[in-house]
């Protein structure tokens, strides 16, 4: 059975191309290959995920007796200050754009790597650079920064919070922001840049879609982080006064600056998830995807209106103007409900198969309802005045964050057949996805009642008096057993690396390019390549005969007789291009293998055959400029120039042929 | 080419508007330059796609009919394994360190990054990459 290899097979004869030349450690450390590079990031920030878990359950096991007993005051206010920082910036946003983007945008567009490799691995090291700055702030004098992730002044300034931990906080939250800057900058520039042909902005998998407008927004976030915490250090030590009262500056602009930042961030996290889901449920319910225009629309909406919303953190400051910002809120209300009625659209009338990525889509569904409509009840002023930094507040968006988490731990469950060619224990995940969702629910539906009555967050001890205790064991107990679920996929992803059972390249016949290629994919991750004319390739390819009969699904509307067609073993055998890539041909074998070979519906040109001993990634072999002049042929009846084209051929930043 | 030039002009419409009225209701400078500039943001790189998606016949990734070897050819160069990022981002990480433990650590973090920067135009020439 076990048939697997440990890397791509390569054959050593052929010229070096990046990603297949050293192994092991030096592999890891220079190796420019979008899939190492986005490993790299899984790793780290699941490392990261366990770390700040474990500071959670500190605080949780604190929290369990009205006096604590387990960390001293100072100790507690690190613990959630360090629990929001590498959750949010260390964990969920290097997991989504790093990891997910990083690995799955290439793969899904055609394309044989991000647009600027090297780019990407400087990407990631100064996020590993940055996370390890930010964590040694435990190991200095006076302790890690200790004044809540969002550092208000004044209590962030020199006086109030002096020591080297708030400083190395502020310098690896600097790194970490160049790092996300410069992944938004490289898928963007894939995106727009690297798509396959045929593979037009409105055939872009809804993943993609989403990670595009990630990236968009992060580059309009970060900026203004990084900016913000360059005036923080200035007021600690060169003696500015931008954010103090003494000098004329105003603290209130830290709280402008940070939530400019700040809430773009919470969609910064949460698109990328919402497109993990758009992937994972219309594979599952055997269906296309019910309504993609709206929800590319809904995207680019909830990401704009993100940005005009940053002060409904601030409502109680009082110099903030509430119509405004409470309008812009509920707005974003819409778009968000567009997406969950397309959600729930694919589903419908599909024949659903609850395998576990799909079981955490739903719990994703039904948490992020929770997280989301409780959001939509602080948006209006007078329930945030009343509940503003309570437990309620807590427990609003940990409920959004943990159903993100959940659509993530779906798409480690969906992706790691292609990452790996190992299929997960599906009885693990199960149980573990039980787990997570009694321990989701568990741990902060509590804490919604414990804000209604009054318990402010960031208190280390409270008043046993006050009725608050038997509900704070009940939250600790979920978030134990939320760290047994977290436990459970560390094991089943060990088991499944160590005795694998093979997937196939298509395990869940999925729709996307990703599933077109060989599990794990080769180098420059394409041998050959679908005709593209939906926004499913993959399956089209797949289904020929489907789509010959006229059978086609869309909408709500799904006939029957598509349904259990799907594949869930190895189907990647009846199609002699994609075997070429499975054992191990590539450049010039590969291109003289699969040559002649394609199924109907399929065109195979052996794509990623190189043409130079250089590492240029050509399509075909065909002389580029000839296959320009049919392109410009049939291009509207625009005037041929050869001039213009021929210039604009080579003069594009990532296309330009290659360098003389 | 002209899909991703019209997402970025919505962009900059939808902050243009989003300053003005926001200016206009609250007069808050902070707020009001934050969008602004994120509207320019979003108009320059919308404006150099505009400028080009109406100077360029259509790629084969912007035509629904578009077939694999319209798209044949060289597709760009892509580098092979390098230990250059990983000493920028060492460097880097060390002149970030040298603002809170002193200034002497930025020394082997500029030389750490020179020498990157030595090294990655160096690759660049020997192995003729891009």
């Amino acid at each position: 059975m076990t048939l697997l290899v440990e890397q791509p097979t390569v054959p050593a004869r052929t010229p070096p191309v990046h990603g297949q030349g050293p192994s092991g450690l030096v592999k890891w450390l220079t190796s420019t290959d979008h899939k190492v590079i986005g490993t790299s990031y899984m790793v780290t920030s699941l490392a990261m995920f366990v770390i700040g878990g474990i500071m959670a359950l500190l605080m949780r096991t604190q929290l369990l007796s009205p006096s604590g007993g387990v960390l001293s005051l100072h100790q507690y206010n690190e613990m959630f200050t360090m629990h929001g920082s590498i959750m949010l910036l260390l964990f969920a946003g290097p997991f989504a754009s790093g990891f997910l983007g990083n690995y799955f945008v290439p793969l899904q567009i055609g394309a044989p790597d991000m647009a600027f490799p090297r780019l990407n691995a400087l990407s990631y090291w100064m996020y590993l650079g940055g996370s390890i700055v930010m964590l040694s702030g435990f190991l200095v004098a006076g302790g890690a920064a200790d004044f809540g992730w969002v550092a208000y002044a004044p209590l962030s300034n020199a006086t109030n919070s002096p020591g080297a931990g708030p400083d190395l906080w502020i310098v690896a939250l600097i790194l970490t922001g160049f790092s996300t800057v410069f992944t938004a900058v490289n898928i963007i520039t894939t995106v727009f840049y690297l798509r396959a042909p045929g593979m037009t902005m409105f055939r872009l998998p809804i993943f993609t879609w989403n990670m595009v407008v990630t990236a968009l927004l992060s580059l309009i976030a970060f900026p203004v982080l990084t900016a913000a915490l360059v005036m923080l250090y200035c007021d600690r030590h060169f003696g500015t006064h931008i954010f103090e009262v003494q000098g004329g500056g105003v603290p209130v602009l830290w709280q402008h600056l940070f939530w400019f930042f700040g809430h773009p961030e919470v969609y910064i996290l949460a698109l990328p998830f919402f497109g993990v889901v758009t992937e994972i449920i219309p594979v599952f319910s055997r269906k296309p995807l019910f309504g993609y225009i709206g929800m590319v629309f809904a995207t680019i909406a909830i990401a704009a209106l993100s940005t005009g919303v940053w002060a409904h953190h601030m409502f109680t400051t009082g110099v903030v103007l509430l119509p405004f910002f409470s309008f812009m809120s509920y707005l974003i209300a819409v778009p968000t409900g567009i997406k969950f009625f397309n959600w729930i659209g694919s589903m419908w009338g599909g024949s659903i198969s609850f395998k576990t990525p799909m079981l955490y889509c739903v719990g994703f569904l039904v948490t992020f309802l929770i997280g989301g409509l409780s959001g939509v009840m602080l948006a209006s002023p007078p329930v945030d005045f009343a509940v503003h930094d309570t437990y309620f507040v807590i427990a609003h968006f940990h409920m959004v964050i943990m159903a993100l988490v959940m659509a993530g731990i779906g798409g480690i469950y969906y992706w790691y057949p292609k990452m790996t060619g190992r299929l997960m224990r599906e009885s693990i995940g199960k149980v573990s996805f039980v787990f997570f969702l009694v321990g989701a629910w568990t741990t902060f539906m509590p804490q919604f009642v414990l804000g209604l009555r009054g318990m402010p967050r960031r208190e280390a001890i409270y008043s046993p008096t006050m009725g608050w205790t038997f509900l704070n064991r009940v939250s600790t107990v979920g978030s134990y057993l939320i760290a047994i679920s977290v436990l459970l996929l560390v094991v089943n992803l060990w088991i499944s690396w160590r005795y694998p059972i093979p997937s196939g390249d298509n395990p869940w016949d999925g729709h996307t390019l990703e599933w077109w290629t060989s599990s794990p994919p080769p180098p420059h991750n394409f041998t050959s390549l679908p005709r593209i004319r939906s926004q499913r390739p993959t399956w089209d390819a797949n289904h020929a005969d489907l789509a010959a009969a006229g059978i086609i699904t869309t909408g709500v509307l799904g006939p029957s007789g598509i349904v259990g067609h799907g594949n869930n073993g190895n189907n990647g055998g009846h199609d002699p291009a994609r075997s070429g890539s499975r054992t191990g041909l590539t450049g010039h074998q590969a291109s003289s293998a699969t040559g002649e070979g394609g199924s109907s519906n399929s065109l195979t040109t052996g794509t990623a055959s190189l043409t130079e001993p250089s590492q240029s990634m050509s399509k075909g072999g065909m002389d580029p400029l000839s296959n320009r002049d049919l392109t410009g042929g049939e291009s509207g009846g625009r005037p041929s120039d050869s001039y213009r084209r021929t210039s604009f051929n080579d003069g594009q930043p990532g296309l330009g042929g290659e360098r003389t | 080419m002209k899909i991703e030039a019209k997402l970025m002009i919505i962009l900059t419409v939808f902050f243009a508007a989003v300053t003005v009225s926001y200016w206009f209701v609250s007069y808050e400078h902070a707020g009001t330059t934050m969008l602004a500039f994120s509207g320019i943001f979003a108009l320059v790189p919308g404006a150099y796609y505009w400028w080009w998606s109406r100077r360029m016949h259509p790629r084969p990734e912007d035509r629904n009919d578009a077939t694999l070897s319209d798209g044949a050819g060289a597709l760009g160069v892509f580098a092979t394994d390098t230990i250059w990022p990983l000493v920028l981002a060492a460097g880097s990480t060390l002149i970030a360190v040298a603002f809170v433990f002193g200034v002497w650590l930025a020394i082997p973090g500029i030389g750490l990054c020179l020498l990157a920067l030595v090294g990655v135009t160096a690759e660049s020439r020997h192995r003729g990459l891009g």
